[in-house]
């Protein structure tokens, strides 16, 4: 909160330089087969109203029944960003009225959350690391989903979603900038999907964002914060926060000020607007839940579950810098998803950790970006992937070949080291054979090796032919060191 | 703590209960003889005791983690006054 002020984080003004203060509550869907306090799936995508059972309809006399696997989700993500686990938690009714919530309420935690403070920690791209803090991470109930494009007077309900579990997790306002906001949310979600507990999927409104923006004079108290609610991808929290932040700065500097309120955000306009606020300020008059009693377990339920976590991101990171020898940047990279790291260590697994990270990073990540493909669907599997490695390793395909041999195997498949062979990809260590591409190249030259005794550089264009000519299958080592002693370069 | 004529009307609202303006004065008498109640039961020293959160001493019930309802969209639906295709039909809400 008191960090000293980054002046590079500043947002400039017409009069002065404004600091941006960000929190946020990240909603993020519980990975469970049924929904919180009911047996009715979970699925995305069914058809309206099939996954609802009578307790998410709110029907009279239902009762919720809490989901064991929902706890345990919880209590995951809570020791994954490294919180206090409450022993004993409370579900509270957060009232108010809504078409999509037939309950009438929303079953949340208000003043007993199962997960109390935490911390992330978040990588920038500039290889600096912030911490943010975590108040809390709560269950509670997601609502069902209105549509309001079908009919121009009536509004369409289905309960699918309704009752499915949501963690909400919810940030100290640490972070100082659009840049550190999207950085931990994307931490966040890796951490998550790392533990199992939310997949993350955000296209499907797995993972969603109220952020609270303000802006203040360095040093000076903190500013009327306004909530813009739902932000439901990446890019937008940026946009969101980046366009929050300029409207309130231009009031203020205007000599105007901010009344607190909730905002959408509108990526295709632009801007964010106030959605017509509630006549009165909320007043969800929580109070504790009747049907539920306390949550409770003991240390050593959350010690099971602390046993069988996953190495976490930061860990898997370390592991990689100390084990392979990778920068932390590159070790970041690898990480970010499990699928990479688990692709990654399969490739580096008895080879050269850093010659590994390279050809993952560069060539594979590279191609699949192109082609928008996931770690999941690459063409190329690890073990054909460490194959390329080896050849190289070995000597027996020089790197510039190896890309074309990565090429191949993308686009036909089939086993390296064969493909080598069948198709006389093999690097030419035979210096016999080095030697007559070389003096047939400076037999056709004698202008340009006469130059060459003058201008050494010139080097690198007989390089060049000779790879020509022994299309590229020569070992550079070898020919480098042929054609300066042929030349005379010392 | 008793509460006005607009404090009723507020609540009636946020509970979305229509009230009438007759309706109004007796209800805040019926409501004010309650919290009078409450303020009685407010004199009693609890420091130091548990809030009783269920008569016998016993965990929460918990369910395993299975499918074990759904498909039975037209039984949700088929007391609303409007449906179309299953889904509810309600009056226009656009925030």
């Amino acid at each position: 909160m008191n960090a000293p002020v980054d002046p590079k984080k500043l947002i400039k003004g017409g009069l002065h330089d404004w600091e941006v203060i960000v929190g946020m509550e990240v909603h993020a869907q519980v990975s469970s087969r049924a929904k919180l306090f009911s047996g009715a799936s979970t699925e995305f995508g069914a058809e309206p109203n099939d996954h609802v059972s009578l307790v998410d309809a709110a029907m009279p006399g239902m009762l919720p029944v809490i989901n064991a696997e929902c706890i345990a989700q919880a209590v995951r993500t809570g020791l994954g960003l490294k919180a206090q686990i409450n022993l004993r938690s409370v579900f509270d009714r957060k009232n108010y009225f809504y078409p999509d919530l037939p309950q009438g309420y929303q079953i949340s935690q208000y003043k007993d959350p199962i997960v109390g403070e935490g911390e992330v920690l978040v990588d920038m791209a500039d290889g600096s690391s912030i911490t943010v803090g975590i108040e809390r991470l709560h269950l509670e109930q997601d609502a069902g989903k209105s549509l309001h494009d079908q009919d121009p007077t009536r509004s369409f309900v289905d309960l699918n979603r309704s009752g499915v579990a949501l963690m909400e997790i919810v940030s100290r306002p640490d972070l100082r900038s659009s840049e550190e906001a999207k950085a931990y949310v994307t931490k966040l979600r890796t951490i998550l999907r790392y533990l199992g507990t939310c997949d993350g999927d955000m296209e499907k409104g797995s993972l969603r964002a109220d952020v609270n923006v303000s802006v203040r004079l360095p040093g000076a108290p903190l500013g009327t914060r306004c909530e813009i609610k739902n932000v439901n991808s990446i890019r937008f929290i940026g946009q969101a926060i980046e366009t929050e932040a300029r409207r309130q700065i231009a009031i203020l500097e205007d000599g105007g000020t901010i009344d607190q309120e909730t905002r959408l955000f509108d990526p295709g306009k632009g801007e964010t607007r106030s959605m017509r606020s509630k006549e009165e300020a909320h007043d969800y008059r929580y109070f504790p839940d009747p049907d539920l009693l306390p949550l409770e377990f003991d240390q050593a339920f959350v010690d099971g579950l602390a046993e069988g976590l996953p190495e976490l991101p930061d860990a898997k990171k370390a592991r990689f810098v100390a084990d392979y020898g990778l920068s932390p940047y590159d070790a970041g990279v690898l990480v970010a998803e499990r699928a990479s790291a688990d692709y990654y260590e399969a490739v580096a697994k008895g080879r050269d950790g850093k010659a590994a990270a390279n050809w993952v990073i560069n060539e594979l990540f590279g191609r699949l970006n192109k082609e928008g493909l996931s770690i999941e669907a690459s063409p190329v599997s690890a073990a054909q992937l460490g194959a390329i490695v080896d050849l190289i390793g070995e000597d027996v395909i020089s790197g510039k070949i190896a890309k074309d041999l990565f090429e191949i195997v993308w686009t036909e498949g089939g086993d390296p080291r064969a493909l080598v062979e069948s198709r006389g990809m093999k690097q030419v260590t035979d210096t016999g054979a080095i030697e007559a591409a070389i003096d047939q190249i400076i037999a056709a030259n004698p202008d340009k090796v006469a130059q060459a005794k003058e201008k050494p550089t010139l080097l690198g264009w007989f390089v060049g032919q000779t790879m020509k000519a022994t299309g590229g299958k020569a070992n550079p080592a070898a020919v480098n060191a042929l054609l300066k002693a042929k030349l005379g370069i010392a | 703590m008793s509460v006005d004529e607009r404090t009723v009307r507020r609540i009636a609202h946020l509970a979305r209960i229509a009230v009438t303006d007759e309706e109004v004065g007796p209800l805040q008498g019926e409501l004010n003889a309650i919290l009078a109640f409450v303020e009685q039961l407010g004199t009693v020293d609890v420091s130091g005791v548990e809030p009783m959160t269920s008569v016998t001493p016993m965990a929460m019930k918990k369910r395993e983690d299975v499918v074990t309802e759904g498909g039975r969209a037209a039984d949700v639906v088929a007391n609303a006054p409007e449906t179309e295709d299953n889904y509810f039909l309600v009056p226009k809400v656009v925030e």
